[in-house]
């Protein structure tokens, strides 16, 4: 009896139901093939980008939620594979906001077990003297997101510091830096397009206000890989992840920049890597036409980090924070900052902030930190509570508003066919 | 009238719209009918209506998107495959299917 013909069949190995139809090809595959096409175009993107060397410390940026999971497990499983001979460790920043990131990070930890891969947690409670609920406490819910933005990149510096690390890598995928891209080209923002772009920096810094960069290296392995890919791969994978939106952060102006590029890529399929490729062919037009000059680059006069002024931006803000003057740093910094140091020059003083207040940077205080480094237990438990979240929404609250409706009117400008690059 | 037994799943914060359910059975028509389409069988279009309007405890247009369709960003998967190699809307509902549908919209 000849056999019934497979449904769906997979288009690369033909005798195996398809489970995925993919976003970037449409191409449909069965369960095999999708986990070795997945997993083998991160390792291209890898080797082709030379993203480490062999003997790197690498420290994953793990926030619990789906995208930095899956890379946690992929990475683990190509450095095994490949044999890159990299040093892996878990990296996660404890904001402080009671409900989101304490159970986040509990994912964090079974993560951390499952794999068995290192874990440092860095607390800004611990690094700055404020949790993110202290700080909504007292600046309110209006630009929280600034502040933790700001405090966030230093703190995956410092924790890199910490663990002695060469790079961090991030679960940033194509998704989201099309997002990034289409936020960026809206806000003029050029300086923060060209790094968003970027799949390698030692930018700790998207913001345009002040560049700070680091000795560590920061990549994005996800930047070619699709969002629905990450979901799918991480469901049949059954990975343990988290997903709740920040309590603080409902993020209006990227959720509907999110919800346009999904509603885009329903009537154009490339929308995505077109939207890339977009970003990268304006910074690469922006660095050959304009003679910006950088930034000197000196080191902030209270902690020590690598800044382009005499204070930081986090130790601005913790100033702002520390005085009740918590707009400090917030918005137009670069003339507020201006402002400030007038003020201070004028007043010849230099208040000094309790030291529990300063971010503590590099030599030996950094390891008399609380940050607790945690190897995994040898019992892995596996828990399906999962939930995810997005971290890393590194932009303004501030221009929310004023650009919303920006988003419809200038979108046409981003269909413009010159800007494909093919 | 006859029914259908259908086993729906919600993960990736796609459960916070159905009280934290992550897995829903439910008993549905196994026909419909409205104005433009006379009496059919049940399809995804059917379920999803069916589902916004007795399962979602709020905010609806969370969970449904234009043209009878999920929201932009919710992944929907039959028996364990993307729904876009099963028809989407027009995927017919049979009995003791099983509908997963994930959101990517909850941050990563
Ligand atoms: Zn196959
Ligand atoms: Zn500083």
């Amino acid at each position: 009896m000849p056999s019934k013909p497979l449904k769906n069949p997979c288009n690369l190995c033909q005798s195996v139901r398809a489970i995925l139809k993919r976003p970037k090809t449409g191409q449909q595959l069965c369960k095999e093939c999708f986990f070795h096409v997945f997993e083998t175009e991160i390792h291209n993107t890898i080797v082709d980008n030379k993203l480490f060397k062999r003997g790197d410390r690498v420290a994953i940026g793990a926030s619990g939620g789906k995208d930095s999971t899956v890379l946690a497990y992929v990475l683990k499983l190509l450095n095994d594979r490949y044999d890159y001979g990299l040093d892996l460790m878990l990296l996660s920043i404890d904001e402080g906001i009671t409900g989101y990131r304490d159970d986040s990070l509990e994912t964090v930890k079974r993560n951390r077990d499952q794999y068995q891969i290192p874990l440092l947690i860095v607390s800004y409670k611990e690094l700055y003297g404020w949790s993110m609920d202290d700080i909504v406490k007292e600046i309110g819910r209006k630009n929280n997101c600034t502040f933790c933005g700001v405090f966030r990149r230093q703190a995956l510096d410092r924790g890199a510091i910490m663990l002695n690390v060469d790079h961090i890598v991030t679960g940033h995928n194509a998704d989201d830096i099309a997002e990034t891209v289409l936020m960026n080209i809206l806000r003029g923002d050029l300086p923060r397009l060209q790094r968003c772009t970027s799949i390698i920096t030692n930018d700790t810094s998207e913001d345009s206000s002040g560049i700070e960069t680091s000795k560590v290296l920061r990549s994005k392995p996800f930047k070619y890989t699709y969002e629905k890919e990450i979901v799918m791969y991480a469901y049949f994978k059954k990975l343990d992840y988290f997903s709740t939106e920040c309590i603080y952060s409902p993020n209006a102006y990227r959720g509907h920049a999110r919800v346009f590029l999904k509603d885009l890529e329903q009537v154009r399929r490339t929308s995505i890597v077109d939207i890339i490729h977009s970003g990268e062919a304006l910074s690469a037009s922006v660095v050959a036409n304009t003679t910006t000059k950088l930034p000197t680059l000196t080191t902030c006069t209270r902690c020590g980090y690598i800044s382009s002024n005499a204070l930081c931006k986090a130790c601005l803000l913790l100033e702002g924070l520390n005085r009740g003057l918590p707009q400090l740093g917030v918005g137009h910094s670069a003339k507020i900052r201006r402002q400030h140091e007038e003020r201070q020059r004028d007043s010849g003083t230099s208040t000094p902030l309790p030291t529990s207040s300063s971010p503590v940077v590099g030599g030996e205080e950094s390891t008399v930190l609380a940050a607790t480094v945690t190897l995994p237990s040898s019992t892995s438990s596996v828990d399906t509570g999962n939930a995810q979240t997005k971290d890393g929404l590194d932009y303004e609250a501030k221009v929310v508003v004023t650009h919303m409706k920006d988003l419809e009117t200038r979108i046409g400008q981003l269909q413009m066919p010159s800007l494909h690059s093919t | 009238m006859a029914t259908l037994n259908i086993n729906l799943q919600f993960s990736g914060g796609m459960e916070l719209l159905f009280d934290n359910q992550k897995s829903i059975n439910v008993q549905i028509p196994s026909t419909f009918s409205d104005k433009a389409v006379e009496k059919h069988a049940t399809n995804m279009r059917d379920l999803i209506a069916w589902t916004a309007e007795n399962l979602v405890q709020e905010r609806p247009e969370l969970f449904l998107g234009n043209d009878g369709s999920v929201r932009s960003g919710i992944l929907v998967l039959v028996n364990d495959a993307d729904w876009e190699l099963e028809g989407e809307l027009e995927y017919e509902v049979q009995d003791g299917d099983e509908i997963v549908f994930i959101s990517t919209l909850h941050g990563g």
